[in-house]
């Protein structure tokens, strides 16, 4: 038995009043892009406050399906339905019992039958229903047992123009979908934190941007591959990310040539600041993210984070902030990244790193040692910029 | 120096492509390549069925295994094909020790075997056997007194690479040989011949070794077919088991593909032998000649056939291995950091520790390795780089 119909639940955008139709079309939308790979014709439509997938023909695995609607922003949950057109009893009667039998391999759980008739000229009562299907699974599941107060599981059965039972409902990812509220730049690393960052900010349904700094030859070709296999785990939720691949060796040499070397990670970190940001307004994005987290490392301290936000004029958005390293690890596995980040190839963040770079760098300092950069900075970022590389990587 | 106008930018691909890289791997010959589409497209049948087509596919095994025996003055039945030079190196050890237990337990190798020897042996420690490690000058040669005071009545193997896939040591298999089977005839010796073979006339039965395991796509044959030379007087158990071919030792469909391949390589690498090396020793010995005395830059390797004509061994102090090999591969020159085929893990190389270099030394160690596709103008091309680059690239350590 498979899986016809999919009720999708989807629960903060039922709030959003007049605005509401736009946020379910944005949500629809997302469903219509997250189900193309499977190359099969879905129905997405609308119907007194439910969003309902429809399959139109055979040619679909059903758990493709659950496995693309559960990672669509916006979905709170999803449903999968059994749809029957003929409403024959004996017909429903075993419709139920084989959406039982799939949908609960453990047996021994104790269920109610609920039946909701729209269809009123149908020959049984909702009541005679809910008895005559409840003693059918009593009959074919002997370990199960009725329960109308505290059901472990509820079966839901609907008569309208044809029959639909469900009981089931998977978890989808929550939040809203991608494309209602505007764009921003995710400065990804390779490391855990990143991706998780930009899972966390897409989830609010906002659509990401990457910018990857490459640093050859200390960081190898390999370590981008990295970045960009990060980049298309991302987008199986986010949609396709469009990462920015620049070439940072000439300005990271200059500034280890020219500033202090317990400064170099800060002085770094507020370059990558002004180019992300630099690219991100010609994009038109309005906000960076960032994977920082308070005291993760000497660049992370209240400080340092202070000094390098005193470089960008658009806001940072750094969701990861309170985390632990365990929680955003935790993330990072239900996501699907974290295998892809542990992998052992050095980034531009960790060559070259002082012994005892500063944790509470000044700014006044700082400021003073770029000064020093002043001859050929603008001169190193415009070709770095200039000579960007633009990736577009979709899911994989 | 100018840092805006060194572009390091990996896109920079006008030079001419250098594959300093065959230790690790080679390209695959042309006339290799075609035997082994012919047994594709053409003599694609399993070479054990009893039919015609079979018997045809079964001649290209058959040609194969003369060949290669040929190449090592040997009887072709003395071959088999594995899929690899790590399956020949476990076929040889496992086969071996579980063949000869009841004669005692004890195995003597070196201290810079390759990982698909040390760890078999690993293995077969867990499994009761008792494991000796001989140690190497800084050149990479065993102590042969060391070797002659390990011999025990219960030695019942031992295994010595023939050249060293990092360094290129070439180890005295012919005073091996003699020291084991003056102490006791019993004794097998297994020869690691996977860099050594395709670069040296290697005569088993002269030299006293009795398995011997090679590669194909070390001398421009295809990955996934080797083989190992075992003495008719030696029974090894089997370590793959099931339909019984190649006379029960190697289980398994006859990889035709493969093994006519094999074949292919080793005829060609052993046709105008001598020339060959000559051409892949040059090249070795024009970089040991012309590299700048640069501070900080040893070579570890010797010029000549005194080690490996095809390894050469450079530390640069103060330069790690990886950004080296980066900076080269922008200038689409290539070669190996440490030892390629672990080098994704940042543990210091056994041999080059063995030879007596620092830990920081070893992780700024490179190898370059060459073949008869390359040329001594590919040689002027590294140096130029090389001189160029170290000097730059030491600037920022």
């Amino acid at each position: 038995m498979k899986y016809t119909s999919f009720l999708i639940k989807y629960g903060e955008i039922g709030v959003k009043g007049k605005n509401r139709y736009k946020f379910e079309d944005a949500l629809m939308k997302q469903i219509r892009i997250a189900l193309k790979p499977l190359s099969c014709d879905f129905r997405v439509s609308r119907e007194l406050g439910r969003i309902y997938v429809d399959a139109d023909d055979d040619c679909y695995d059903d758990e493709d399906v659950i496995d693309a609607l559960c990672r669509v922003f916006g979905i709170v949950a999803v449903c999968p339905v059994v749809r029957i057109e003929s409403k024959d009893f004996e017909n429903l009667k075993k419709a139920v019992i084989e959406y039982f039998d799939r949908a609960y391999p453990d047996k021994a759980v104790s269920f109610k039958v609920d039946t909701k008739r729209a269809d009123k000229s149908y020959e049984k009562t909702s009541e005679q229903l809910n008895a005559l299907l409840g003693e059918a699974i009593l009959e074919t599941f002997c370990e199960t047992r009725v329960d109308v107060h505290k059901p472990d599981v509820l079966i839901k059965v609907e008569i309208r123009n044809h029959i639909n039972i469900y009981s089931l409902s998977l978890p989808g990812p929550g939040g809203m979908p991608v494309g209602t509220n505007g764009k921003a730049m995710l400065l990804l690393s390779g490391g855990i934190d990143s991706p998780v960052a930009g899972y966390m900010i897409a989830k609010r349904g906002v659509k990401i941007e990457a910018v990857y700094f490459h640093a050859p030859p200390y960081t190898s070709e390999r370590a981008k591959i990295k970045v960009i296999e990060l980049a298309r785990t991302m987008a199986r939720y986010t949609g396709v990310i469009n990462l920015n691949i620049i070439n940072f060796t000439d300005i990271q040499l200059y500034i280890y040539e020219k500033c202090p070397h317990d400064e170099l990670t800060i002085i770094m970190r507020r370059y990558m600041m002004k180019i992300a940001q630099q690219i991100a307004k010609t994009n038109g994005d309005l906000a960076l993210i960032t994977g920082e987290s308070v005291g993760q490392v000497a660049s992370q301290t209240v400080h340092s984070l202070a000094v390098t936000d005193n470089v960008c004029e658009m806001p940072v958005f750094r969701p990861l902030i309170g985390f632990d390293k365990q929680e955003i690890i935790t993330v990072a596995q239900k996501i699907g990244t974290f295998e892809t980040s542990i992998e052992p190839y050095e980034d531009c963040c960790t060559i070259f790193v002082a012994k005892h770079p500063v944790t509470k760098p000044q700014l006044e300092k700082i400021l003073e040692s770029e000064k020093k950069l002043s001859e050929k900075i603008d001169d190193l970022i415009k070709s770095a910029v200039d000579t960007k590389e633009r990736i577009l990587c979709s899911a994989k | 120096m100018n840092l805006a106008c060194y572009n390091y930018n990996i896109k920079e691909f006008e030079y001419m492509r250098v594959y300093f890289d065959n230790a690790a791997s080679t390209q695959t010959a042309k006339s290799v390549v075609d035997i082994m589409k012919k047994t594709m497209e053409e003599d694609y049948a399993n070479p054990s069925a009893k039919h015609i087509m079979g018997i045809e596919a079964e001649n290209y095994y058959k040609d194969a295994a003369q060949t290669v025996a040929e190449t090592m003055k040997v009887n072709p039945k003395e071959i088999v094909f594995t899929s690899g030079g790590t399956e020949s190196n476990n076929m040889a050890l496992i086969g071996a020790a579980q063949a000869y237990k009841r004669s005692g337990k004890h195995i003597i190798t070196s201290s810079i075997e390759h990982a698909s020897v040390y760890e078999p042996l690993a293995y077969l420690k867990e499994e009761g056997f008792e494991i000796s490690v001989l140690k190497t000058d800084g050149l990479g040669h065993i102590d042969l007194e060391e070797l002659k005071d390990c011999i025990r009545k219960d030695t019942i193997l031992v295994s010595i690479m023939l050249v060293n896939n990092e360094v290129g040591a070439v180890e005295p298999a012919d005073e091996i040989s003699g020291i084991i089977k003056k102490a006791n005839p019993k004794i097998i010796f297994h020869a690691d011949a996977i860099q050594a073979y395709g670069k040296y006339k290697i005569y088993p039965k002269k030299k006293g070794i009795d398995l011997l395991s090679a590669s194909g796509h070390k001398l421009h044959g295809p990955k996934g077919v080797g083989f190992l030379y075992v003495n008719e007087n030696i029974r090894l158990k089997p370590i793959v088991f099931g339909g019984g071919q190649q006379r029960g030792l190697r289980s398994g469909t006859i990889n035709t593909p493969g093994i006519a391949a094999m074949g292919e390589a080793a005829r060609s690498a052993y046709t105008d032998f001598d020339s060959k090396i000559k051409k892949i020793t040059d090249i070795k010995d024009y970089i040991i000649d012309n590299i700048k005395d640069l501070e900080g830059v040893k070579v570890n390797s010797q010029k000549g056939l005194l080690s490996a004509p095809h390894v050469l061994s450079i530390t640069v102090q103060g330069i790690k291995s990886e950004v080296l090999l980066h900076a080269f591969e922008a200038k689409n020159i290539y070669f190996s950091s440490g030892s390629a085929c672990s080098s994704n893990h940042p543990r210091v190389s056994k041999t080059l520790k063995a030879i007596g270099l620092s830990d920081e030394e070893a992780f700024s160690t490179i190898r370059l390795s060459f073949s008869e596709y390359n040329t001594v103008s590919e040689a002027d091309y590294f140096l130029r780089n090389f001189n160029e680059l170290i000097p730059l690239l030491k600037k920022f350590k």
